[in-house]
C-alpha cells in the first residue's frame, strides 16, 4: 500500500452520512495534532501554563486561517474565481475598521465608533473594494483575474503605506492611515473583556463569569492572561462554525448551484439563464467582506496594525491551506487552516524550541561558518543555523509542500469530493430503489 | 446636430468605450499639464528629462525579465510567478561570481562565497565597478545567465514536465511553490540582509546628450547590454529555424505537434532564453541599484506581469513596449503624484488598459 493509498483511507466518510464522517475527521485531526503538541510540550518540560498556551496559539491560527480559507473557498472552490489578493481585503476590513474606531485625538485619529460599528464598516469596506475589483477583473480569463486582484492588493498595500496619506482632513476631521508606522484603535480582542470584566473595563473586579474562569484557570495553573486570550480563542472558533454553517448552507441552495455551475462551465450556465455577472460580483463582495471579517479578527485583535502585515505572501498561505484541504470543499477548508497552522505556521518554531532545549547547538552568523566546522566532522553548527533560521525554512517547506501537492494531490488530502447539490444526502442510496422503478443494478 | 443624434451617440456607446474616452481625455489633460509645467517653469526641463531617462532604463530592464516571462506564457501557457525569483537567482549568482573573481586576494572567501553576509568585504574596498573590474564583472554578467538557465531547466525537469498536460491554474500553483522555495533556498544561503555590493559609478562626462549632467556609466552598460540582448531575441526569432518553430508552437501547439515540430527542445530553448535573460536582467539589476536582496525579484514581478500584460500576453515585442510603458509611467508619474505611490500608478495602468483592451496592447500578435 503507497502512502498515498494511506492517505485516501484515512479520509474515507465509511458508512456514515457525509456530514458526521465530516465533523469526526476533522475531530480526528485536530485531537492529533494537540496529541502530537501536547506530547512534544511535555518532553520539553513545559509547564501547563506553557502547554496550554502553546495549543492556544496553534488554535488561534488554526481558526484564523480556516476563516480565510472558508472565504476564499468561496470564490476558488466554488466559483472558480482565483483571487490572489487576499490579503488586500483583509487590510481594506482591518483599516476601514480602524480608522472607524481609533480615538479621533489619538494621531492618526478617527471617528471613535463603537466596535460593532468598526466590524460592519469594515466588512462593508472590503465588500466595496471586492465590487470595485470585480467589475474590471470579472470578464477576464484566470490568471488575467488573479493579476488584477493581486495588483488590486499590491494598490492597497502601498497606499496603506504611502506617507501621503498618513494624515489627510475630511470635512473638518483629522483621519489618517498612519502610513508605515501603523495606527492603533480599540483591538477586537477587547470583546472578551466584556465577559470577564463589567463594561469591558479591565482595572475593575472581574465579573461572576470572569471570576469562574480565572480560577479555573488558577486551578489548572494558568495565567489569567492565557484565559483572557483563549476566550478570544473559543470566539473565533464559534466564528469559524458559523461561518462553515453559513457557507454550506450557501452551497446547498439555489444561489450555491450557480455558482458550481460557473465554476464547471460558465457559458452553459449562462445559456441557461441564469445572471452569472450579477452572481460573481455577489459572491466576491460577500467572499471580500468574509476576508475583511478574517482580517479584523486576526490583526485587528491587538489594536494595532501596519501594512507590513498584509504582504502578498500572506494571500498564498492562505491558499496553501485551501489546497492542502482541497478546494471546494468546506470540510476540506477547515482542516487545510488546522493542518497549516500546526504543522507549517506554528510547527517549525516549536521544532526549533525542541532542538535548541535539547541540544547545544549555537547558531553561526553564516552558513560559510557553519560549514567549515561541517568540514572538521563537527554537524551542529549547521544544525544550529538551520534551526535559528526557521522562519527562511518555513517557506521552503511551504514551498514544497504546494509542488508535491500540485504534482502527486492536486485535489487536496480530502481528494476529488464529489458536491451533491441537493440538499438532501443522495450517496446513500438504497441499493433496491434502481431495481424498482426498472433500472439496472450492478449486481 | 440635433439633440436626437446626441442621444443616439450616446447610447450607442458601450460603457467601455464610455470609460475608454474618459481615461483618453485624463491622458491628454496630463500631457497637456506635462506642456504647460515645462513651458511656465514648474518643472525643471532637467529634471524632466531625467524622469525620462531613469524611465528608459527601468523600462528596459523590466522588458528583458518580460521577454522571458512572455514567451513562458505562449509556449508552456501558464502565468509563471517563479520568474521574478529566476531574476533574483541571476542576481545571487553573478555577483557572487564578480566578487569571488574581484576580490581575490582582497577579501576573505567566506566574505566573497555569500556575497557579503558577513557585512565584510565594503564593495568600495573591493573596487565594484565596471572600470575598475571589468573581467570580473563581465564574468559575472555571463554566470548569471548560465546559472538561471541551468537553476531553471533543473526546475522544469522536476516540476513543470510531469505537469505538462495539466490546465494553467495548477501550473500557475506549483510556479508559487517553485518561487517560494527559490526565494528562500537564496535567504536561507545569503542571508535576509539587504547590502551594498557595488561601488558607486563611475560617470561620464559629456556634450552631446541633451539633458543635463553627467553619464552613470553603470546604467550606460545596462542599456547597451539590454538593447543588443533584445535585438539578438528579434533576430532569433525571426531569422531562424528555432525561431520559426517556437512562434509556431506559441500560435498553435497541437498544429506545431502535427507538423513534426519537437516540442519538447522547443519549450528547453523557451527556458533557456527566457531564464538566461532573467537571470542577465537581476545582474544588470542590481548592476544599477549598487544592492541586492533576497526578494527583490519578487518585488519586480509584478511589474513585470504589468508590462507583460499591457504589451498583451504572448508577444514578445509587446512585452518590451509594455516594459517601456510601465518604466516611464512609474519615473514620469512623478510628476505628479509622491514617489512612494508611482507603483501605484503603474498597477492602475495595467489594470485600466485590461478593461479596455484585454488582449493588452499588442495583443493578438503571437511571439511575432
Amino acid at each position: 500500500m503507497t502512502a498515498r493509498d494511506a492517505i485516501g483511507r484515512l479520509f474515507e466518510p465509511g458508512d456514515r452520512p457525509r456530514w458526521q464522517a465530516d465533523l469526526l475527521l476533522i475531530a480526528k485531526i485536530v485531537l492529533v495534532i494537540y496529541a502530537v503538541f501536547v506530547v512534544f510540550g511535555l518532553v520539553l518540560g513545559l509547564s501547563v501554563n506553557g502547554v496550554v498556551s502553546t495549543l492556544r496559539r496553534v488554535t488561534f491560527f488554526a481558526a484564523v486561517y480556516a476563516l480565510l480559507t472558508l472565504a476564499l473557498n468561496l470564490h476558488w472552490g466554488y466559483t472558480g474565481l482565483f483571487n490572489i489578493g487576499v490579503a488586500g481585503f483583509m487590510a481594506v476590513g482591518v483599516y476601514s475598521m480602524a480608522i472607524l474606531t481609533a480615538s479621533p485625538d489619538a494621531s492618526p485619529g478617527g471617528f471613535g465608533l463603537p466596535l460593532w460599528v468598526g466590524v460592519l464598516g469594515g466588512m462593508a469596506a472590503a465588500a466595496v473594494v471586492g465590487l470595485i475589483a470585480a467589475l474590471p477583473a470579472l470578464r477576464l480569463r484566470a490568471d488575467y483575474f488573479a493579476i488584477v486582484t493581486l495588483g488590486f492588493s499590491e494598490i492597497v498595500r502601498l497606499s496603506l503605506l504611502s506617507a501621503s496619506l498618513r494624515e489627510f482632513e475630511v470635512a473638518g476631521r483629522e483621519l489618517g492611515t498612519g502610513g508605515g508606522s501603523g495606527i492603533t484603535f480599540t483591538g477586537t480582542q477587547s470583546i472578551v473583556d466584556w465577559l470577564f470584566y463589567p463594561g469591558g473595563d479591565r482595572r475593575a473586579d472581574p465579573t461572576v463569569v470572569g471570576e469562574f474562569l480565572f480560577g479555573v484557570g488558577d486551578l489548572l495553573g494558568v495565567q489569567s492572561t492565557v484565559v483572557r486570550s483563549g476566550m478570544y480563542t473559543v470566539l473565533l472558533l464559534v466564528c469559524v462554525v458559523a461561518l462553515y454553517a453559513l457557507l454550506s448552507r450557501i452551497a446547498y441552495s439555489p444561489f450555491g448551484r450557480v455558482l458550481k455551475a460557473i465554476r464547471e462551465d460558465e457559458l452553459a450556465a449562462r445559456s441557461l439563464g441564469k445572471p452569472t455577472d450579477r452572481v460573481k460580483i455577489k459572491v466576491f463582495m460577500l467572499g471580500c467582506a468574509l476576508m475583511g471579517l478574517a482580517g479584523m479578527l486576526w490583526q485587528g485583535g491587538r489594536g494595532f496594525v501596519t501594512p507590513e502585515s498584509f504582504m502578498p505572501i500572506l494571500t498564498f498561505y492562505v491558499f496553501v491551506a485551501l489546497i492542502v484541504g482541497g478546494s471546494g470543499s468546506n470540510t476540506g477548508s477547515v482542516i487545510g487552516g488546522f493542518v497549516f497552522a500546526a504543522a507549517l505556521w506554528e510547527g517549525p518554531p516549536f521544532v526549533q524550541r525542541i532542538v535548541r532545549a535539547n541540544l547545544d547547538a549555537r547558531a553561526p552568523p553564516t552558513i560559510y561558518d557553519a560549514a567549515v566546522e561541517l568540514g572538521s566532522l563537527d554537524p551542529l553548527p549547521l544544525l544550529g543555523y538551520a534551526v535559528g533560521n526557521v522562519d527562511q525554512l518555513r517557506f521552503m517547506i511551504v514551498g514544497l509542500v504546494l509542488i508535491l501537492l500540485m504534482l502527486w494531490r492536486p485535489d487536496g488530502l480530502l481528494g476529488h469530493r464529489t458536491e451533491t447539490a441537493a440538499a438532501t444526502d443522495l450517496s446513500k442510496r438504497p441499493t433496491t430503489a434502481a431495481a424498482a422503478d426498472g433500472g439496472e443494478t450492478d449486481e | 446636430m440635433s439633440t436626437v443624434d446626441v442621444r443616439r451617440l450616446f447610447s450607442s456607446l458601450t460603457v467601455e468605450q464610455l470609460f475608454g474616452g474618459v481615461l483618453l481625455g485624463g491622458c491628454l489633460l496630463l500631457v497637456l499639464d506635462l506642456v504647460r509645467r515645462l513651458v511656465v517653469g514648474d518643472l525643471a526641463v532637467g529634471t524632466f528629462t531625467t524622469f525620462l531617462w531613469r524611465g528608459i532604463v527601468d523600462g528596459l530592464l523590466i522588458g528583458l525579465a518580460a521577454i522571458g516571462l512572455s514567451m513562458t506564457y505562449s509556449i508552456l501557457r501558464f502565468a509563471n510567478f517563479s520568474h521574478g525569483d529566476l531574476v533574483t537567482t541571476g542576481a545571487f549568482t553573478g555577483w557572487t561570481v564578480a566578487y569571488l573573481v574581484g576580490g581575490a586576494g582582497v577579501a576573505e572567501l567566506g566574505s566573497r562565497l555569500l556575497l557579503r553576509a558577513d557585512g565584510r568585504a565594503q564593495p568600495g574596498d573591493l573596487g565594484m565597478h565596471v572600470f575598475a573590474e571589468p573581467l570580473a564583472i563581465g564574468l559575472g554578467l555571463v554566470v548569471a545567465a548560465v546559472s538561471t538557465v541551468l537553476v531553471a531547466l533543473l526546475i522544469d525537469r522536476l516540476v513543470y514536465r510531469p505537469m505538462r498536460d495539466t490546465g494553467g491554474i495548477p501550473l500557475l500553483i506549483a510556479s508559487v511553490g517553485v518561487a517560494l522555495v527559490l526565494r528562500y533556498v537564496i535567504a536561507f544561503i545569503y542571508t535576509s540582509s539587504t547590502r551594498g555590493v557595488t561601488a558607486s559609478a563611475p560617470r561620464l562626462e559629456h556634450e552631446l546628450i541633451f539633458w543635463t549632467g553627467s553619464l552613470n556609466v553603470h546604467q550606460l552598460t545596462m542599456v547597451a547590454a539590454a538593447l543588443v540582448l533584445m535585438v539578438g531575441v528579434h533576430l532569433l526569432l525571426q531569422r531562424t529555424k528555432l525561431g520559426k518553430a517556437m512562434r509556431a508552437m506559441a500560435d498553435n501547439k497541437d498544429l506545431a505537434l502535427v507538423t513534426g515540430i519537437p516540442t519538447e527542445r522547443v519549450v528547453r530553448a523557451t527556458w533557456v532564453i527566457g531564464a538566461g535573460l532573467a537571470g542577465v536582467a537581476g545582474y544588470l539589476v542590481v548592476l544599477d541599484r549598487g544592492t541586492i536582496t533576497y526578494n527583490l525579484g519578487w518585488f519586480l514581478l509584478l511589474l513585470i506581469f504589468a508590462a507583460v500584460i499591457l504589451g498583451g500576453i504572448g508577444s514578445i515585442y509587446g512585452a518590451i513596449a509594455g516594459s517601456l510603458v510601465i518604466g516611464l509611467a512609474i519615473n514620469v508619474s512623478l510628476v505628479w503624484i509622491p514617489s512612494d505611490m508611482n507603483e501605484i500608478a503603474a498597477f492602475a495602468l495595467m489594470i485600466l488598459v485590461l478593461i479596455f483592451r484585454p488582449q493588452g496592447l499588442l495583443g493578438g500578435v503571437q511571439t511575432a
